[in-house]
This record gives structure tokens, C-alpha cells and sequence, in this order.
């Protein structure tokens, strides 16, 4: 009898929580834990790592896509009480200033050995509280058709884009606004140094069209003929290029600047075991496939993961000696982005 | 004998001698509740509420069992309560609420000393106990004739106005005079707000650009004259003409209020872009050459133009059906000529009416965040820009506050404006009495000049939404017009795999969550409002007219300013709400609720208040009158409000996109993210989709309800509700 009783309420009591589980929608509370992942790369790229490693795992992973700067600026919002466990991807400015105010968590990966130089170096830079995941290199990419159409020479150079004949055909993002913008601009500076890159950014002023807000915009516009010339990581050209867009990308024959997407564990996280699992995964060669397969085409930070195929060909490319620790200063970055605006944004075309 | 001064009671409405028996077992039912809520619900974490009452977990204990000295005192008041006193009663409210609220500030998540977590489902309920509680106190010291459900309900929405509109503009304040570490820092607001970036004047002499809120404020005018012009011109040919294609222009007005607000822009783009389809032809044909003009002022101002004209026409073809003909029949028979009538008649009746449309659209053009985002160019405005200021590579969270509080000043400047011109003056001419009379006739040339506006913007309306509906199932819009299924099938395919039938669509998700929050958010919304109408208009208490600025108010706060306020006022405990699902409600429902008061209040208005006398001779409370009486009359404006509630939060962008995370992304979201990396194909078909289910929503409601009719007030009624829609 007494038993009986015990099953009744036992039953009743399941029967419950599944109903306020219902009621709630709360169905994450699996026996395998779960983890909080603020994911800052393609939308396609996000949804796949998540899937694969609920599959491998059972691991419940609770996902949000968010370009890197608004994920930087909910992590500061949310500094008093994190919501999230890990930040995977995103280039990597924002992680080394997260960094460097203490928002990331310490934490030296047994994976680190396999990675690529430029990968391990991020790590030091940061005093491992990131990491590197991801290379990507800056470009740009014109529209094939447009071109054709108005008889002009294809560009290949930076130089190239302050012809005259580009007048009002450039496109490239506002680095108050993208990060991808502000690598192009710290890369003009470094390679041509800090007046005569100045000089270069009042010319192609003219020559530009629109700041956009976006850093993968000006690609897309590209793509689409709405304009000429795109600035943008190669790979956001190339992923134009495979859906079917009439755009050619270029790797300035001067030498260019990088990314290096990162991921960092949050400090104050919820579920830090989860998250440093969840970090020593991204960095094998199967997690590192994903991003080719869901048409991302960054260059992976593990030396044995392959490189895409379609990916712009590193042996190829004139990468410069990219100084992190002084372009992701934000001493460095106000000052520069100051004159940037008052001098060059600003002034008439 | 006491039955006798029951009788004088209940018809001099004064407090009652029963009711106050009643009252007791009143106070003690919600002292049990109080009870309830500090020994039986979680007090701390929303997150996984029932689920951690059967598990009992430690963190989500009952207040009395946390072990956590500093809740043990909030028993004291429930233990005043008891004894039924009015003083005691009140003391135990204000004494609760005051103790709840202080040792949530003062205990922080973090910290050396004590910590504790954000509140829960145990302090809701133990804060709208205290209200109870206080709200009988008051009643029996007479206010409100002694009524407590008129003082719960007053003070129950007072409470959650402030918690939910109040202080998060607060927040939004302090934050703007805030430097980025969280120190006090008045003279880097002073610099921030009076910088060159917001008021600079540099285009007026030179090529450079302009600061934000006068590019804001210019784009805004420019954007409320049109409307408004178009919307007159619309109203003009819809009410005072016999032209067949009338219905199509009441249909077309529907049209935007169900239209995700980024599509319009986007269909803009593939329309008149550089590659799109009229520059082509333009280009083949005509040789005119490609240009951008499309990406800022201009492509802004149409955009916005074709969403908000429709508002205007709203509005003012309501005022035009309110001239009454009497008025111009009797012009005429003085021999004044049609354009004379026109000109010193129908105008001046209707001038206030274009005041108010023209600051309904400014205000909307002040708070548009979408079509900037799509079609702004190198033109920024302060909505945009404030968005910007929190994601962008600057990630100025001051800057933004600074931003949100100069376009916060522009619209509440803009809605005081326009409550103080519609408040005050009257120019109703349609009068109980015979008003059979047939307006004039529009002087020709005004006909002539309304329709030359009229039509091509008709045509322009319906390209626009053919390229919505239909983009999405070609394979590229302006290159390659093969039809296809494939988008439709990437966002909402349903697949047949090893556990029967799943939704493998990228869009599934995203969709069924927000017809899932819009949902719940809809019966809430058009509660809170149309208690709040009801209080508004019925009863008189001090402080009326700033309670209903209160309540309003919130229709007047940008979206991307509500955003970000909220991001701010709840991240952090005492109360912390980011990241869920109730948070996205809530903001659909402070957003909204305004326009569930005006429908209520426009219903109420015309139900004689006799009826409400009637039944309280009959010894019935305010509530019962309210449920037996009020509410059957009120049934059109509780559809107009709940439908509208439903369609604005399914459609709404600028505040959401702040607030959604990834248990929680909603459709316009998903949609903007798809727009972003060029994938318009996906992005049109979703939007196709969503206005599709919209427009079955408004059909279905207004089928299935059918027009109510109660008597010849109930028709009165019946017919601005639903024209609201």
C-alpha cells in the first residue's frame, strides 16, 4: 500500500516536471551537462560545430551567433554576471582586449603543441587566455562582369585601388564600426608606414564609395555589382564567389594584413568544465574540418587539420609582420581611429 | 438595519460594511499567498522555476529555508497583516516591498561578503502580495470609494510601468553620465553630447557630413511631410471619391503593418540599386548611367515614406469620415464653389488631424532602425548609430546612452507635442443627431493632383510587395529567374528521418519561437492595456494624468533605445532577465500596451458610464461590473488589441535584436542576420512566409469573431476598432 502510494506521487512528480519542463522549455538539463557558447563566425559554421559536438558528446550546447564586437560588448555588459562559457570565434582583436581586461580565463590547452606557430603566439600574447582557431587574410575583390563592362584592367595591388579610374567604385567598412576595417587600416599603416599610409587612406577616400557598417559588406556588394571593388577578408570574397557571384578575389601584390580568429574560455563561467572541454575540441582536426564544409574557408590553426582547397593559397600570399600587441592596443586604436575619422572620413571627396 | 446602510452605501459608493468582512478574509487569503511565496516557491532564478521546486535544489530554495538571515524579516510584515488593521496593512505593503528591494540592491551577485543570485518566481509573487496587501490598507482608508480591486489594479500596473518603462530609462541616464570603468563622469558626458559627431553643422558649408540628430531630425520632417501629404491625398481619394480601386487602397494600407520592417528596404534595393532590375533597364535602354543615389537620404525617406503613409492614411481618413457634410452642405448653399468649401471648411476641420499624423510618422521615422540599416549609406541616423555604438569595433556603451538619450528627448518632445495638440481641442462635427447630408465633391483640380500622386505610388506599393512575395522563389533576383523551391526548402523544410517526421528548415526554429512568445506576450498585452483604459477612464484618483503619460510613454521610446535599456537594467541582479525568453516577452508587451489603452479608451468612451451606475446600484464591485458588464461591450476593441499586439511582436526588430540569445533567436532576427551576408533569397522567402501567416491571422480573428454588435453603441463602437487594424 505504502509503496504504492510512493509510485503514485513518484509518477506525479515526473509527470510534473515534465509538464513545467514543457511549460518552461526548458529541455537542456540532460544528464551530460551543458554549455554556453557565444559563437562569432558564419551562422552555417556556428550551427554545425554545435550539432556535431551535441552528437559526439551528448553535451547540450546552448548557442548564440553574434558578430565578434557585439559578443565583446555583451561580455562587458554582462561582466558582474556571465551568462556564457566560452567565445569561439571571431577575429581576434576583441578576444586580446577581452583579454586584456580580464573578461577570459586563463587556460594553457593540452592541444596547444599541435597548433601552428601563429596560432601559439596568439596564446603568449594573451598569456593564454586565448587562443588562435582560424587565420584569415585580407584582400579585396572586384566584380568580373562591371569590369568587363567598363574596360578596365584588373586591379592587384593596394596601389592599384587610388587609380583614378576607380573613382567612386571602392568599397570598404567603417573601422569605427568592423574589425575587418580596422585591419585593413593598421595594415595600410604597417606597410606603408604611418604619414605615407595616411597620405594613401585621403586618396583612396575618393575613390570610395560607401563606409559600410559591416565588415563582410563590402564583399557582398561586390558580388552582387553594387560595386566595383570590395575591401574584405579573402575568404568572405571567396564565399561570395561560390554561390555563384561574378567576383574574383585578390591578394595585394604589396603584402596584407591578417586575422587570427580566436576562441576564449569566459571568466566566471557557469560551466567552466564544460567550456574547457569544449575548447580542447575545437582544436582537433575533426572540429577544424567543420569550417570548410560549411563554406568557410579560413586557413585551421591545428598544423595536421588539411587546408581547404578553395582557401587563398598561404605560399601564395605576402603576409606582413602583423603587430598584434600594438594594433590591439586601445591606446593605439582611439588615437588611430581618431585621425582616421577627422582626416580622412570626414574630408570632402 | 444594517442592511439598510449597506443599501446607502453601495449607492453612495462609500465603503461597506460587509465588504469589509469580505476584506478580512481578503487580507488573511493574500497573507497565505505571502506565506506561499516565502516557504514554498524558489525565491531566486527564473530559469528553471517549477522544475526546481519538485527537484529542490539548494541555489532555488523557498526564502525561509535559504538560510540567508537577511530574507528572514520579510515574515515580519505577513505577520502585521494579520491583524486586519488599514494602518497595519499598508505599513506591512510598503514595509515588505521597501525591505525585498533594499537587501536586493545592497547584496550583489559578487562581492567579498554576502552574495546572493538574481530574484525569482518567489519574490514576484511575495512583491504582488505586498501590493495586495497595501492596495486593502489603502481601499479601507476610502481610496478609490474604498474599492481594492481599482487600487490593486492601480497599483499593480504603476509598479510594473516603473520596473519595466521607468527604470530602465533611468538606467539608460545613469549610464550616459558614466565613463566606461563605472565611475561618475559629468564632464565626458557634457563632451560626449555636445560632440561634433551628434550636433556638428559642417554640411552647410563644405562637403562634410552633418552630425547624427540633425541628419535624424531632417530625414524625419522631410519623411512626416510626405506621409502625411501621401496620406491625405489617400484618404481624399478613398473617402470623398467613388473611384472603383478604393478597396484596394484600404487593403494596401494593411499591408505594412504586416510587413517585417527591413523588407521594404530590401525590395528597394533589388528594385533601384546599382544592378537592380529599374537602373538595368534604365541603363540598357535610356543610357543613364548606374549610380548609388538609392544608398542614404533617399532610399531612407522612400522606404520610410512607404511604410509610414499608410499610418497617416489611417488616421486621417478617420478624420475626414468625421467631417460632418452638414457643415459643407451648408457652404454650398451659401453658393461657396467646391475649391472655396474646401479651403474654408473641410480643411480647417481636418488640420489638426494632419498635425497628428504628421507626428505620429515623424516620431516613427525618428525610431526607425531597420530601413537605416539596410539603405543608410554613408548617412547615419541615431537609431542606427546607437546600435553601432554597442557592436561596433568601438563598443562605447556610453556613447550609445548619450545617443539613445538625444533621440529619447526628440520623440517624448514630439509625443508632448502632439498629446498637447490632439488633448486640447475638439473638432468633432459629427453629432448624435440627423446627419444624412452628402459631402462635397473634391474641387477637380485637387482630384487631378491626388491621383497623379496616388497611382504611381500605388504601382510603386504593389512592385515592391511583388518582389517580397515572389523574389524568394526565383533563383536570383535581376540575374536569374528560374523558379525555385530551394530557399523555401532550406528555411522550412520538413524531413522524414529515423524518428519520424522533424522540421530540418533553418527557419523553423526561430519562427516557432516567436509565434510562441508573441503569443503569450498577446493575451498579457491586451490585459494590462485595457485594465489600464479602464482605470483611466473610469475612475478619477491624483496623479491621473501623469499615471497615463507613464502609460504611454513607452509607445514614444525607440526600440533600439528599449534594447538597450533593458540589456542594462537586466543583466544584473536583483532582477536578471537577459537571455530568456521572459524578457523578449516583456518588451513585446511595455512596447505594445499603448496601443491596447487607446483601443480600450476609445471603446470605453463611447459606453455610457449609466451602464457601470446600473450595475453598482445593483451592489456590484467594480470587478464583477468590469467582468459582466464592460468587458462583452469591450469585445471589438480586446480583438483590435490583441491582434495588433500579436502582428507588432511578430514584426518587431530594433528592440528584440539586443535581447535575443540562442535558446531564444526570433524570426525579424534571423531574417536581418540572412539580409546580412547577401543571402536575400532566404530573407525574402522568410518575410513571404511571415506576411503570409499574418495576413491569415488578421482574416481568420475577424472571421471567426465576426463584427460584435451590441445595440446601437456596440455598432458605433465597432467600426474605428477595427479600422485600427
Amino acid at each position: 500500500m505504502g509503496e504504492k502510494i510512493v509510485a503514485v506521487i513518484a509518477t506525479l512528480r515526473t509527470a510534473l516536471t515534465a509538464v513545467a519542463l514543457m511549460l518552461i522549455g526548458i529541455g537542456s538539463a540532460t544528464a551530460q551537462g551543458s554549455v554556453v557558447v557565444y559563437c562569432g563566425v558564419d551562422e552555417a559554421w556556428c550551427r554545425a560545430m554545435t550539432t556535431t559536438y551535441e552528437k559526439q558528446t551528448g553535451v547540450h550546447v546552448d548557442m548564440t551567433r553574434q558578430s565578434a564586437g557585439e559578443i565583446y560588448a555583451r561580455l562587458r555588459a554582462e561582466k558582474e554576471n556571465p551568462r556564457g562559457d566560452i567565445w569561439w570565434g571571431g577575429t581576434g582583436d576583441p578576444h586580446l582586449q577581452a583579454a586584456d581586461e580580464g573578461l577570459t580565463e586563463e587556460y594553457k590547452s593540452a592541444m596547444l603543441p599541435q597548433l601552428q606557430d601563429w596560432a601559439q603566439r596568439q596564446a603568449e600574447r594573451s598569456k593564454f587566455r586565448t587562443v588562435g582557431i582560424y587565420l584569415g587574410a585580407l584582400g579585396f575583390g572586384y566584380n568580373k562582369e562591371e569590369l568587363a563592362r567598363r574596360k578596365l584592367a584588373a586591379p592587384a595591388c593596394w596601389s592599384d585601388l587610388v587609380k583614378p579610374e576607380f573613382k567612386g567604385e571602392v568599397q570598404m567598412a567603417d573601422p569605427n564600426s568592423s574589425g575587418t576595417a580596422w585591419t585593413t587600416l593598421a595594415t595600410i599603416l604597417q606597410l606603408m608606414g604611418e604619414e605615407p599610409g595616411f597620405a594613401y587612406l585621403k586618396k583612396l577616400h575618393a575613390n570610395i564609395n560607401e563606409y559600410t557598417k559591416a565588415g563582410a559588406a563590402p564583399a557582398q556588394s561586390a558580388g552582387k555589382g553594387e560595386t566595383l571593388i570590395g575591401i574584405a577578408f579573402q575568404h568572405d570574397v571567396i564565399d561570395v564567389a561560390k554561390r555563384n557571384f561574378p567576383v574574383q578575389v585578390v591578394s595585394p601584390c604589396e603584402g596584407t594584413g591578417y586575422e587570427i580568429g580566436s576562441q576564449s574560455i569566459i571568466k566566471g563561467a557557469r560551466h567552466p568544465e564544460q567550456a574547457r572541454k569544449f575548447y580542447d575540441w575545437a582544436l582537433t582536426v575533426d572540429a577544424q574540418k567543420i569550417g570548410a564544409a560549411n563554406r568557410s574557408y579560413q586557413i585551421p590553426s591545428n598544423a595536421a587539420a588539411p587546408i581547404p582547397p578553395e582557401a587563398p593559397d598561404l605560399s601564395k600570399i605576402k603576409l606582413i609582420e602583423y603587430d598584434f600587441a600594438k594594433y590591439g592596443s586601445s591606446a593605439v586604436r582611439v588615437a588611430v581611429l581618431g585621425r582616421w575619422s577627422a582626416e580622412v572620413k570626414n574630408a570632402p571627396r | 438595519m444594517e442592511r439598510r446602510s449597506e443599501e446607502r452605501a453601495a449607492l453612495t459608493g462609500s465603503g461597506v460594511i460587509g465588504a469589509q468582512q469580505q476584506e478580512a478574509g481578503l487580507s488573511r487569503a493574500w497573507v497565505a499567498f505571502g506565506v506561499f511565496a516565502l516557504a514554498v516557491l524558489p525565491w531566486y532564478g527564473l530559469e528553471t522555476p517549477m522544475a526546481s521546486v519538485l527537484g529542490w535544489r539548494a541555489e532555488a530554495a523557498p526564502a525561509l529555508f535559504q538560510g540567508r538571515s537577511w530574507l528572514l524579516p520579510l515574515g515580519i510584515p505577513l505577520v502585521m497583516a494579520l491583524t486586519g488593521r488599514p494602518g497595519f496593512l499598508m505599513a506591512a505593503g510598503v514595509c515588505g516591498l521597501a525591505w525585498m528591494l533594499g537587501e536586493g540592491v545592497v547584496i550583489g551577485p559578487r562581492g567579498a561578503g554576502l552574495t546572493q543570485p538574481a530574484m525569482g518566481w518567489g519574490a514576484a509573487a511575495y512583491a504582488l502580495c505586498c501590493a495586495a496587501l497595501a492596495s486593502i490598507g489603502l481601499a479601507r482608508r476610502g481610496w478609490c470609494r474604498g474599492d481594492v480591486f481599482v487600487v490593486g489594479s492601480l497599483l499593480t500596473v504603476l509598479g510594473l510601468i516603473l520596473l519595466f518603462v521607468g527604470y530602465p530609462v533611468v538606467r539608460i541616464l545613469k549610464s550616459a553620465f558614466e565613463s566606461n570603468d563605472g565611475g561618475f563622469a559629468p564632464a565626458l558626458f557634457a563632451q560626449k553630447f555636445f560632440s561634433a559627431g551628434i550636433w556638428g553643422l559642417d554640411c552647410l558649408d563644405g562637403g562634410k557630413a552633418c552630425g547624427v540628430a540633425w541628419n535624424t531630425l531632417a530625414e524625419a520632417m522631410l519623411v512626416g511631410v510626405l506621409a502625411t501629404g501621401l496620406g491625405l491625398a489617400f484618404a481624399l481619394v478613398a473617402v470623398r471619391t467613388q473611384l472603383p480601386f478604393r478597396p484596394l487602397v484600404r487593403l494596401l494600407s494593411l499591408l505594412p503593418v504586416i510587413t517585417p520592417p527591413f523588407v521594404i528596404g530590401l525590395a528597394l534595393i533589388l528594385l533601384f540599386g546599382r544592378v537592380g532590375v529599374v537602373t538595368n533597364f534604365l541603363g540598357e535602354y535610356f543610357g543613364i548611367p548606374r549610380t548609388r543615389w538609392i544608398y542614404g537620404m533617399a532610399g531612407i525617406t522612400i522606404a520610410q515614406v512607404l511604410a509610414f503613409t499608410p499610418i497617416a492614411f489611417l488616421v486621417l481618413s478617420g478624420v475626414l469620415a468625421a467631417v460632418s457634410p452638414s457643415l459643407e452642405e451648408a457652404a454650398q448653399t451659401l453658393r461657396a464653389g467646391r475649391w472655396h468649401v474646401f479651403r474654408t471648411v473641410t480643411w480647417p476641420l481636418i488640420r489638426p488631424g494632419l498635425a497628428n499624423a504628421f507626428l505620429i510618422s515623424f516620431i516613427e521615422s525618428l525610431a526607425d532602425f531597420a530601413n537605416p540599416l539596410m539603405l543608410g549609406g554613408n548617412f547615419n541616423v541615431l537609431a542606427t548609430d546607437i546600435f553601432f555604438a554597442v557592436v561596433g569595433a568601438a563598443h562605447d556603451q556610453g556613447r550609445a546612452a548619450v545617443l539613445a538619450l538625444v533621440l529619447l528627448v526628440f520623440t517624448l518632445t514630439a509625443f508632448l507635442a502632439q498629446r498637447a495638440w490632439t488633448g486640447s481641442r475638439s473638432y468633432a462635427t459629427v453629432t448624435g443627431k440627423g446627419d444624412s447630408g452628402l459631402s462635397a465633391p473634391l474641387p477637380k483640380a485637387l482630384r487631378l493632383a491626388c491621383l497623379s500622386v496616388v497611382l504611381p505610388w500605388l504601382v510603386l506599393t504593389i512592385v515592391v510587395y511583388a518582389i517580397i512575395l515572389g523574389g524568394g522563389f526565383v533563383v536570383t533576383f535581376g540575374r536569374d529567374y528560374t523558379p525555385t523551391l530551394h530557399y523555401l526548402l532550406t528555411a522550412f523544410s520538413i524531413d522524414h528521418g529515423v524518428g519520424g517526421w522533424f522540421l530540418s528548415g533553418s527557419g523553423w526554429r526561430s519562427f516557432i519561437t516567436t509565434m510562441e512568445l508573441a503569443a503569450i506576450a498577446t493575451p498579457v498585452t491586451a490585459a494590462l492595456g485595457l485594465l489600464t483604459a479602464y482605470l483611466l477612464n473610469r475612475q478619477s484618483f491624483a496623479g491621473k494624468s501623469t499615471f497615463e503619460f507613464l502609460a504611454m510613454m513607452s509607445f514614444a521610446i525607440p526600440g533600439t533605445v528599449i534594447g538597450i535599456s533593458y540589456i542594462l537594467a537586466f543583466n544584473v541582479p536583483p532582477v536578471e532577465l537577459t537571455g530568456t525568453g521572459v524578457i523578449i516577452i516583456i518588451s513585446f508587451v511595455f512596447r505594445n500596451m499603448p496601443v491596447g489603452i487607446r483601443a480600450g479608451m476609445a471603446s470605453l468612451a463611447q459606453i455610457d458610464r449609466s451602464l457601470d451606475e446600473a450595475s453598482m446600484t445593483l451592489r456590484a464591485r467594480s470587478f464583477r461590473t468590469l467582468r459582466l458588464v464592460i468587458l462583452p461591450i469591450l469585445r471589438p476593441a480586446i480583438i483590435t488589441a490583441m491582434v495588433y499586439s500579436f502582428v507588432r511582436a511578430v514584426t518587431t526588430v530594433s528592440a528584440v535584436i539586443f535581447l535575443v540569445s540562442g535558446e531564444y533567436n526570433l524570426s525579424t532576427v534571423y531574417i536581418v542576420g540572412r539580409a546580412d551576408v547577401g543571402e536575400y533569397g532566404v530573407a525574402l522567402v522568410y518575410s513571404a512566409v511571415l506576411i503570409v501567416v499574418m495576413a491569415a491571422v488578421l482574416v481568420g480573428i475577424s472571421t471567426l469573431v465576426g463584427r460584435q454588435q451590441i445595440g446601437r453603441r456596440g455598432m458605433l463602437g465597432a467600426a474605428p476598432a477595427s479600422e485600427m487594424v
